[in-house]
């Protein structure tokens, strides 16, 4: 085959002309938060919107956000178990289930089931409404989208995933804790005095603090790739795929600019 | 036998004064990328009269009621509507303007989460300070007018396209806005149906008076709105005497590559030496 078939029907683009694609991405994601946290403050308030997506968001993720620092929880608890061990030291489990679970592995956990479920969801929902020009009908009919659509889901995700932290945090530490006292023979009542007497102040308002932005990040990349969709039903496949493959690097990758401005910030 | 009423009788589209103006256009040129799909396009709609726009797939057509909206801008030139220029309005106050006009889109764009009822009550509720009696007495009187009352608690997935079109009417003209836009609303339906449709437009456009555009392939479509009248005695549209159709303020504005190459009534459109417009309008 020659190379030239190879390559039919592929639109090749200068890499100026793609980077000045990925700038204006950039640009336009910008706005758009911007836009939403500006909304936050002006009328009108979509209080019935911000329910139904809180609804949407919060108890439609809670199974699979429990279960999922329940066993991670477990499994932290049997990986520390093992090399603990060696040095004596299985007592200081509860510490180490809590540190890792409150600080980093509860609100990324919940994050990234978050952005899997719902990030996906919003792209392809306002994706639709794009390609069906619902988006087009609601401005027609005097409706700013932005206010209507984005600012109650960016709200909803934010508090959503708060509290989905805390009760994933919680399931976690229950989760070291039946592998530390049925597995392990530990003594429980040694496990949760551990564990809570271990924590700081700093750790609680880090593990608080990640949800807060990566509800933000969620939300606000879910609805842009939503609105960026191009190109019909194939365009909103592509939107959905590309709204979480975005939200999950960029949970990843600003957890670790969060942990250390705020170690920085809150130092233990 | 006497000619009949003609609501269309108080037009004064044939002699308009700068205040009847509604919609102007003045030399809007707009390009996708390479694509120029409008070049110096000028024109007016006055009040009360209705203008049909025609022109083969990709001359802009939709893009002309999208201009108007605001929805998108222009590359260059100044639209008005209701007095305003839309190409120097910022998005909030696009929106106010937005809820003066009405729009029906080519696949209706109904709302498919919302039940028919939220679709037609969208704009009421949006606008807030009304009561839900008011709402529900509203809803139902938009619904009546496109004789579809009994589809209220249903949603558009459960309606047939014609149908879905008329909800889009009907959440339309709802606030009984100063102009309408119609993007192909008789695009990919049957005849019966397609004249169910024109009969709404026309009886909008004789009970109500609303200036409107209406984006369209059917030149079929634009005579039977030009030599008819809706009678409101029999709930009708009705077929007008020769002599009586040069009052129906209905105008005609042809679009071919990216330009107008028509725009006028019906009498000079059947007057044309144009070839491309005579084998168009065959």
């Amino acid at each position: 085959m020659a190379s030239g078939d190879l390559l039919e029907g592929v639109e090749l683009i200068s890499p100026a002309e793609w980077a000045k694609g990925k700038v204006k991405s950039a640009q336009d994601y910008f706005l758009l938060c911007v836009q939403a946290v500006a909304n936050l403050f002006r009328r009108p308030f979509y209080m019935g919107d911000t329910m139904q997506q809180a609804d949407l968001i919060g108890f439609g993720s809670l199974p699979i956000v429990l279960a999922a620092c329940f066993f991670t929880g477990a499994a932290l608890a049997l990986n520390s178990a093992t090399t603990l061990s060696r040095f004596g030291a299985q007592t200081v489990i509860g510490q180490l289930v809590s540190i890792g679970i409150i600080r980093e592995l509860g609100p990324v956990l919940a994050g990234l089931v978050v952005a899997g479920r719902n990030a996906s969801g919003m792209a392809s929902e306002i994706g639709s409404m794009i390609v069906t020009e619902q988006i087009d009908a609601m401005r027609a009919l005097g409706t700013d989208p932005m206010k209507k659509l984005v600012t109650p889901r960016v709200i909803s995700t934010i508090v959503m995933l708060f509290f989905l932290t805390i009760l994933g945090d919680f399931l976690g530490l229950i989760g070291g804790s039946l592998v530390a006292s049925g597995l392990l023979g530990l003594d429980s009542r040694e496990y949760w005095s551990n564990a809570w007497q271990t924590l700081v102040f700093s750790d609680v308002f880090m593990g608080l603090a990640k949800p807060v932005v990566f509800g933000f990040i969620v939300a606000t990349i879910g609805c842009y790739y939503g609105l960026s969709t191009k190109g019909g039903t194939q365009g909103v496949g592509r939107s959905t795929t590309e709204a979480v493959v975005a939200s999950m690097i960029l949970i990843i990758a600003v957890d670790v600019v969060v942990t250390r401005f705020l170690m920085v910030l809150l130092p233990s | 036998m006497l000619s009949p009423t003609l609501p269309v009788e108080e037009n004064k589209a044939s002699t308009p004064g700068p205040r009847d103006d509604i919609i102007v256009f003045k030399d809007v040129a707009l390009a996708f990328e390479d694509n120029q799909v409008l070049n110096g396009i000028s024109f007016r709609l006055h009040r009360g009269e209705t203008k049909a726009i025609f022109g083969v797939a990709g001359t802009g057509k939709s893009t002309i009621l999208k201009l108007v909206l605001g929805l998108i801008k222009p590359d260059a030139g100044e639209i008005y509507v209701l007095g305003q220029n839309v190409t120097e309005m910022s998005e909030q106050a696009l929106f106010d303007l937005r809820r003066k006009i009405g729009m029906v889109f080519q696949e209706s764009a109904l709302f498919d989460s919302l039940t028919v009822r939220e679709n037609v009550a969208f704009r009421l509720m949006e606008e807030g300070g009304i009561s839900e009696q008011e709402i529900e007495q509203r809803v139902r009187e938009s619904l009546r007018f496109v004789e579809l009352e009994h589809t209220v608690d249903m949603f558009p997935a459960e309606l047939s396209g014609g149908m879905r079109r008329r909800v889009a009417i009907a959440r339309a003209i709802i606030t009984q806005p100063e102009v309408l836009l119609y993007d192909s609303p008789t695009g990919g339906l049957d005849p019966v149906t397609s004249t169910t449709i024109v009969e709404l437009i026309v009886k909008q456009r004789d009970v109500y008076k609303t200036s409107s555009l209406l984006v369209t392939h059917r030149l079929q479509d634009a005579f039977t709105m030009a030599t008819s009248y809706f009678d409101r005695g029999t709930n009708k549209m009705r077929p007008l005497p020769p002599e009586s159709r040069a009052q129906v303020p209905i105008t005609f504005l042809i679009l071919r590559d990216g330009k107008i190459i028509f725009d006028g009534n019906v009498r000079e459109l059947k007057r044309t030496t144009d070839a491309y417009i005579k084998e168009y309008i065959s």
